[in-house]
C-alpha cells in the first residue's frame, strides 16, 4: 500500500529527473561520449576540419542503418545475424542495374532494391514464425543464401555506381558542416517516428518486452514478428545504398563486417538484448563513435588493424559492466 | 490411429540419430548415382579428412549449446591458433603448438568470464570476443617475424594417412569423440552442462555454483577451437589470416542438425558427429554436381533450414 | 447435489454467458471434464475452486487463449467461440489476471494505445479507484504491483465490456485498495454488467458475489448462493467426498518427539518478512499458514539460501550461518521442495538424472558416476515413494504428483537435515497429496526436521505438529495442530486473531 501511495505522490511531481535519467540516461552517455571522443579528436589533429568531418559521416551511414536494421529485430526480441548479408545483396543489386543509367533510372532502382530487400528481411521472420526454429540459426542458415545470391549476382566488387547517384551521400548540399550524408540519416527517423507512434511499432516492443502480456493484450504475435524483420529488411536495404553511394562500388562481400559492427552499435547505443527495451537514437550515435576510433587511431598514428580489437575490447567492457550492475542489483 | 503415429513419431525421436545415419548413406548413395564409382576408400578417406576439423570445432560448440548457450567465437579462436601455432614454428613445433592451445584457453576462459560471472548473453559476448581475437591477430600479423609455415608434424597430424586410407586426424578426432560421448553420459560433469541448459534455477537450486561449470565448459570449447585450427592448418598445409572463417555457420549447423536443442538441455556429440559428416558430404554432392560456390552456399544455407526445421516441427522439439 | 445445480435465482431470463460441456486436455492431462457456466445479466459471479480444479483452463477458453476440445459457449443466446484473446475483446470479454499483463516496456499511455483503449474513460475510472492525476508516461516497469494491478483493472474497465473476468486480482491488493475495486464492481452490476470474480478468499465472495460456481477436477460440482450461509457448501463442494474421506483416515500426526533445534530463526527481515522468529527442531513437522504473500515465500527464499535477508540470523547447528547460494543452505542440511516443479525440475531429462542432480553438484563430483551404486539409490527412492516410472525419458511427460515426488526423491538421495516443503501439493491429485502428506510425517518421525508451508489451510491438521501463522509479514500466532482446524487458521491468517488480543 506504500508503496501504491509513492506512486500516488510521484505523479503529481509533474518532470521526474530520475525518470528522466533512467530513460535518457544511456543515450545522453552516448552522446556525450562522442562529444568527448570528437574533442579529443580536434586537440589530437588541430587542423580538423570539413573534409575529416565529411569523411566521417561517410563511413557512420551504412553502419548507421545496419545497427538500426538490428535494433529492429532485437526490440522484438530476436536477432538478425543476417544483416551484413542483406546489405551486401542490396549494394550488388544496385550495381548491376544501374551501371550506366542516370539519376532518375537509378533513383528507380534504389526503390525496387528497397522493396526486394525489404521482403527478404520478411522472409527471415517467416521462416522463424513458420517453422520455429530458433532466430539465431534461421539468420545464420539466411546469412549463406542472401551471401550467396550477392554473389550469384555479382561475382567480384565492380566499379560503375553513377556519380550523380553517389553524390547524393558524399556531397554537401546545404554547408560543409551538414554534409549530405548525415542528411541522409533523416531516413532513419522518417520511417522511425511514425513507426513508433503506430500500434504496429508498439506491438513491435510489446513482442520484445513480454510475450504473454503482449498475447493477452490483443497483439498478433507472429505478425508483428514479421513486421520488424521486415523494417529489418529496409534498413538494411538503406545500409546496403549507402555503401553504394560512399564507396561507388558493388561488392558482394562489402556487407560480411555489418553484422558484426551493427550488434556492437546497439550493445553500446542501450538497446537490451532480451529485447523490448532501447530506441533509435543511441545505436545511431554509437555507429558514429564506432567509425571515429578508426580515425582517432589513424590521427595518433596507430596502425588501424587496432580498431577492431579496440571495438571488441569496448563492447566487451561495456556488456560486462552492464551484467556486472545487473548482478549487483539482484544481490 | 493418431495413437501409433504418435508412437512411431517418438520411435523416430528417440533415434534420430538413426535418421541421420539415413541421411548420410542417401547422400553417399547420390554421388554414387550421380557418379558410379566415386564413392570408394579414398573417397570416404577424404570426407573424414575434411570432416575431422569441423567435427573438433564443432566439439566445442555441443559442449556450449548443451548448456544452452552459444560460441560464435569458434572460427576466430580457430583462425588465431592455426595462425599462431605457424608463426611459433621457427622455435620447434613443441612451443608452437602449446601457444596455439593457450590461444583457445584463454579466449574461453574470458568468454567464460563474461557468460558465467557478469551473466552477459553468450552470444554478445563471444560475438565481441569473436572481434577481439580477430582484430588482435591482424594487429600480430603486422609485428609478426618470419613467414608463418606449418610445421612437419602438423601437417602430418592434419593430412596424413595411416595403411593409405585412414586419415591421422581421425585418431585424434576418435579420441576427443570418445571422450566427449562417455563424458557427457557417465560423468558429473555431462550431466551438470545438461542441467544448466535445461534449468539454470532448478540447477542452483540442487546446490550447483553454475559459473564453474560454465567457465569449464568456455574453456573447453576454446581448447578444441584451437585443436580444430591446428589440424584445419595441417589439412590445408597454410595458416592466413581467414583461415577457418568459413567454419563459423558449419560448426552450428552440425550440432543443430545432429539434434541438440539450441536452448540446451538435451543432444549429444554422436549426433554432432554424423551433423559434421552429413555437411561434408553434403559439400561434396554440391563440388561433384558442378554447383558454382555462390549457389552451393544458398543451398547448404537452405537445407540447414530444412534439416532444422524437421527437427522443430516434425519431431516436436523445442 | 443435483439439486444445487438447478439453482437459478428468480428473475433470470436468458443468461448473458452460457457455457455448457466445456472439455480440454493437454495431451495425457485431462483440465477440464464437463464444465458448466452461467452468467445471468448484472450479476457478480464467483468462480471457486481449488488449485488445479481447472479455474485457470475455463478463464482461457473464455478469453480465447485456448480452444475448448469440446462443449460450447453461448453469449447472449448466441453461440460463440474465440480464436484469439483479441475476438474476445471485440465481443466484450475481458479478463484481468492476477499478475497485470502491461506491457512492461511501454509507457501506461501506450499500452492504452496499443489495447484501442479510450484514454478519457480510463482517467474516469482511475479517478474512482482513487488514482485521480496519475502520469501516463509511467513505466510499468517502474511501478508497485498493486499499482499495476489497478491500472490493468481500469483499462479493461474503460472498453466496457460485457462481461469482466476478474481473476484473483485482489491477491495482491491491500485491503484498503480491495475495498476500491469492490465498489466498482458492485457499480457494473448496478449498471446491469456481469463479472465473474475468481477469488480464493472465501469472505471476499460472499461479500460480494450473487451466486458461485464450483468447480473439482475439471467438472462444476455446484452453484451456490454465497451471501446465504453458503460458505460451509462451497467448501464442501471444493474438497469432495475425497477429501473427505482422507481427512477422516489420515491420522493426525503422533505427538512430535521434539528433539534439538534444527533452526533457529530470529529477527528475520527481508521484503515484506519483518523480523520473524521462530524454532524449528527435529522430529517435527511445523506449518506455516498464511494467506497468500505475507512473506512466506521471502522465508522459504532466505532459509533455501535463493535470497539474503536484509537482517535477522538463521542459526543452524548453534552457529549463525550466511547462505551465499542454495549450496551453502544444502550443506547446512537444508533442503528446498518449492512449489512450481519447474523450477526444480530438468524437464527434458530422465527420472534418474533428477533425481542423482544433487550426487553431483560439488566440483569434486565431476568425475565419472558409478552407475550402478546410483542406480541403487536412485531406485531405492523411487520404491518409497511409489512413483510411477513407465515414463522415464523425459521428465516433462510425467504427471504433477509424480514429477513432485521426483523433487522429494531428490532429496531422499542427495541427503539432508531440514526439508522446506513450499507448498509440495500445489495442484496434485488427493492419492499423491496423502503420500505426501505420509512421506513428510516419515520424514519427520526418522529425526529430520520439516517446515511446511501449504496455501491449503485444511491440510495443515494432517500433517503438520504445530502451526506458526503470518500476516502481513509478521509471526502472528502459533498453535498446536490439534487447535488448528480451518476457521482458526482462517482468522489468524486474517490477522483477526492478533488485532483481538490487541484490543
Amino acid at each position: 500500500m506504500a508503496t501504491a501511495t509513492m506512486d500516488r505522490a510521484k505523479a503529481r511531481t509533474g518532470f521526474n529527473a530520475a525518470r528522466a535519467v533512467r530513460r535518457y540516461g544511456w543515450t545522453f552517455a552516448v552522446y556525450l561520449l562522442f562529444v568527448v571522443l570528437m574533442v579529443v579528436t580536434v586537440i589530437i589533429k588541430p587542423d580538423y576540419g570539413t573534409f575529416e568531418w565529411n569523411t566521417l559521416t561517410l563511413a557512420a551511414l551504412p553502419l548507421a542503418f545496419a545497427a538500426a536494421a538490428q535494433t529492429m529485430v532485437v526490440l522484438s526480441g530476436g536477432i538478425d545475424l543476417s544483416v551484413g548479408p542483406l546489405m551486401a545483396l542490396a549494394n550488388v543489386l544496385a550495381l548491376r542495374a544501374m551501371v550506366g543509367h542516370d539519376l532518375r533510372y537509378s533513383l528507380g532502382v534504389a526503390a525496387l532494391v528497397l522493396l526486394v530487400v525489404t521482403i527478404a528481411g520478411a522472409v527471415n521472420g517467416l521462416i522463424i514464425v513458420v517453422t520455429r526454429v530458433p532466430d539465431i540459426v534461421v539468420t545464420l542458415a539466411t546469412s549463406f543464401i542472401w551471401a550467396g545470391l550477392a554473389l550469384l549476382v555479382l561475382a567480384k566488387p565492380t566499379p560503375g555506381i553513377p556519380f550523380d547517384f553517389q553524390d547524393l551521400a558524399q556531397g554537401s548540399a546545404v554547408s560543409p558542416w551538414i554534409p549530405n550524408a548525415l542528411l541522409l540519416l533523416l531516413v532513419v527517423p522518417l520511417v522511425w517516428m511514425p513507426l513508433r507512434r503506430s500500434r504496429a511499432g508498439l506491438s513491435i516492443y510489446a513482442v520484445g518486452s513480454d510475450r504473454n502480456a503482449a498475447f493477452r493484450s490483443g497483439v498478433n504475435l507472429a505478425w508483428s514478428r514479421i513486421l520488424a524483420y521486415s523494417a529489418c529488411g529496409f534498413f538494411a536495404a538503406c545500409g546496403g545504398l549507402a555503401l553504394s553511394m560512399t564507396t561507388g562500388i558493388g561488392s558482394p562481400l562489402a556487407g560480411t563486417l555489418y553484422t558484426l559492427s551493427g550488434v556492437s552499435a546497439i550493445v553500446l547505443g542501450g538497446v537490451s538484448l532480451a529485447g523490448g527495451r532501447g530506441g533509435m537514437l543511441g545505436p545511431v550515435g554509437a555507429a558514429y563513435i564506432l567509425s571515429l576510433i578508426p580515425a582517432v587511431l589513424i590521427y595518433l598514428g596507430i596502425d588501424p588493424n587496432y580498431g577492431q580489437m579496440i571495438q571488441g575490447l569496448l563492447i566487451v567492457i561495456v556488456v560486462m559492466i552492464g551484467g556486472l550492475g545487473a548482478v549487483l542489483r539482484r544481490a | 490411429m493418431s495413437a501409433s503415429i504418435a508412437g512411431s513419431l517418438r520411435f523416430v525421436q528417440q533415434r534420430s540419430i538413426l535418421v541421420l545415419v539415413a541421411l548420410l548413406v542417401a547422400l553417399a548413395a547420390l554421388i554414387e548415382v550421380i557418379r558410379p564409382g566415386a564413392v570408394n576408400a579414398n573417397w570416404v578417406s577424404n570426407i573424414l579428412e575434411f570432416a575431422a576439423p569441423l567435427g573438433i570445432l564443432a566439439a566445442g560448440q555441443t559442449l556450449v549449446v548443451i548448456t544452452g548457450g552459444i560460441d560464435l567465437s569458434v572460427a576466430n579462436v580457430a583462425t588465431a591458433a592455426a595462425y599462431i601455432m605457424a608463426s611459433q614454428a621457427p622455435y620447434g613445433p613443441t612451443r608452437a603448438i602449446v601457444l596455439g592451445l593457450l590461444v583457445g584457453l584463454a579466449v574461453g576462459f574470458v568468454n567464460g568470464l563474461g557468460v558465467a560471472l557478469f551473466k552477459v548473453q553468450p552470444l554478445i559476448m563471444t560475438l565481441a570476443m569473436g572481434l577481439v581475437v580477430t582484430g588482435s591477430l591482424n594487429v600480430y600479423g603486422q609485428f609478426a617475424r618470419g613467414v608463418p609455415s606449418v610445421p612437419a608434424v602438423v601437417h602430418e597430424l592434419g593430412s596424413g594417412t595411416v595403411l593409405g586410407y585412414v586419415p591421422v586426424s581421425l585418431f585424434l578426432w576418435s579420441a576427443i569423440a570418445a571422450a566427449l560421448v562417455l563424458g557427457l553420459r557417465g560423468t558429473g560433469f555431462g550431466r551438470l552442462l545438461y542441467a544448466l541448459g535445461d534449468n539454470l534455477e532448478a540447477t542452483r537450486l540442487a546446490g550447483v555454483h553454475a559459473w564453474q561449470v560454465l567457465l569449464t565448459t568456455y574453456m573447453l570449447c576454446g581448447l578444441f577451437s584451437a585443436v580444430a585450427g591446428i589440424v584445419l592448418a595441417g589439412t590445408v598445409n597454410a595458416a592466413d589470416l581467414g583461415l577457418a572463417t568459413v567454419l563459423l555457420l558449419p560448426s552450428v549447423a552440425a550440432v543443430v542438425i545432429g539434434g541438440t536443442s539450441i536452448f540446451g538441455g538435451s543432444g549429444s556429440y554422436s549426433g554432432t558427429i554424423v551433423g559434421a559428416l552429413i555437411l561434408t558430404v553434403l559439400n561434396s554432392v554440391l563440388t561433384l554436381l558442378d554447383v558454382p560456390d555462390p549457389v552451393k552456399q544458398v543451398l547448404y544455407g537452405a537445407i540447414i533450414i530444412l534439416l532444422a526445421a524437421a527437427y522443430t516441427r516434425v519431431l516436436g522439439r523445442d | 447435489m443435483a439439486a444445487e445445480l438447478n439453482v437459478t435465482p428468480a428473475g433470470e431470463s436468458a443468461p448473458l454467458l452460457e457455457a455448457s460441456g466445456l472439455v480440454k486436455r493437454f495431451g495425457p492431462v485431462v483440465a477440464l471434464r464437463s464444465a458448466d457456466l452461467r452468467v445471468g445479466g448484472g450479476e457478480i459471479h464467483a468462480l471457486m475452486g481449488a488449485n488445479g480444479a481447472g479455474k485457470s483452463t475455463l478463464v482461457k477458453i473464455l478469453t480465447g487463449a485456448l480452444t475448448a476440445d469440446g462443449g460450447s459457449i453461448k453469449l447472449g443466446g448466441r453461440p460463440r467461440s474465440f480464436g484469439s484473446t483479441g475476438e474476445a475483446r471485440q465481443a466484450g470479454l475481458i479478463c484481468v489476471y492476477q499478475d497485470p499483463s502491461l506491457l512492461p516496456d511501454l509507457t501506461v499511455l501506450q499500452n492504452l494505445k496499443l489495447t484501442a483503449t479510450p484514454v478519457g474513460t480510463f482517467r474516469a475510472y482511475l479517478d474512482e479507484l482513487g488514482l485521480g492525476g496519475f502520469d501516463l508516461q509511467a513505466m510499468p516497469r517502474e511501478l508497485a504491483r498493486p499499482t499495476l494491478s489497478l491500472l490493468d483493472f481500469a483499462r479493461a474497465l474503460a472498453i466496457e465490456p460485457r462481461l469482466l473476468l476478474l481473476d484473483e486480482i485482489t491477491a495482491s491488493l491491500p485491503a484498503d485498495l480491495t475495498v476500491r475495486v469492490f465498489n466498482v464492481v458492485r457499480r457494473l452490476r448496478e449498471q446491469g454488467r456481469s463479472v465473474i470474480f475468481i477469488s480464493h478468499r472465501l469472505a471476499e465472495v460472499s461479500a460480494l458475489c450473487d451466486r458461485a460456481t464450483v468447480l473439482r477436477d475439471g467438472r462444476t460440482v455446484g452453484v451456490v448462493e454465497p451471501a446465504q450461509g453458503g460458505e460451509e457448501r462451497i467448501v464442501k463442494l471444493m474438497l469432495g467426498p475425497v477429501a473427505e474421506e482422507v481427512a477422516s483416515e489420515a491420522a493426525a500426526p503422533a505427538a512430535a518427539a521434539r528433539g534439538e533445534v534444527a533452526v533457529d530463526v530470529r529477527e528475520l527481515k527481508a521484503g515484506i518478512l519483518n523480523g520473524v522468529s521462530f524454532t524449528l527442531h527435529f522430529g517435527e513437522v511445523l506449518g506455516v499458514a498464511a494467506l497468500e504473500g505475507q512473506g512466506q515465500q521471502e522465508l522459504f527464499d532466505c532459509l533455501a539460501g535463493v535470497r539474503r535477508p536484509e537482517s535477522g540470523q538463521i542459526v543452524v547447528g548453534g552457529r549463525s550461518r550466511t547462505f551465499r547460494h542454495p549450496a551453502d543452505a544444502i550443506r547446512a542440511g537444508l533442503v528446498l521442495i518449492p512449489a512450481d516443479r519447474l523450477q526444480s525440475l530438468l524437464r527434458q531429462r530422465s527420472v534418474r538424472e533428477n533425481i542423482a542432480l544433487p550426487l553431483v553438484s560439488r566440483i569434486r563430483r565431476w568425475g565419472p558416476i558409478n552407475p550402478r551404486g546410483e542406480k541403487r539409490r536412485v531406485e531405492g527412492a523411487v520404491r518409497r515413494l511409489g512413483i510411477d516410472t513407465r515414463v522415464q525419458s523425459e521428465v516433462r511427460r510425467l504427471s504433477g504428483g509424480n514429477q513432485q515426488k521426483v523433487g522429494i526423491a531428490r532429496w531422499l538421495v542427495g541427503g539432508f537435515r531440514t526439508l522446506l516443503c513450499f507448498d509440495p501439493t500445489r495442484g496434485i491429485d488427493i492419492g499423491t497429496k496423502r503420500q505426501i502428506y505420509g512421506l513428510v510425517k516419515e520424514v519427520a518421525g526418522n529425526g529430520s526436521a520439516v517446515l511446511l508451508f501449504t496455501s491449503e489451510l485444511p491440510e495443515i491438521q494432517l500433517a503438520c505438529h504445530r502451526v506458526i501463522v503470518l500476516f502481513g509479514g509478521r509471526l502472528v500466532d502459533e498453535m498446536p495442530a490439534a487447535e488448528a482446524d480451518e476457521q482458526a487458521l482462517l482468522r489468524a491468517a486474517h490477522g483477526l486473531h492478533s488485532e483481538a488480543e490487541a484490543t
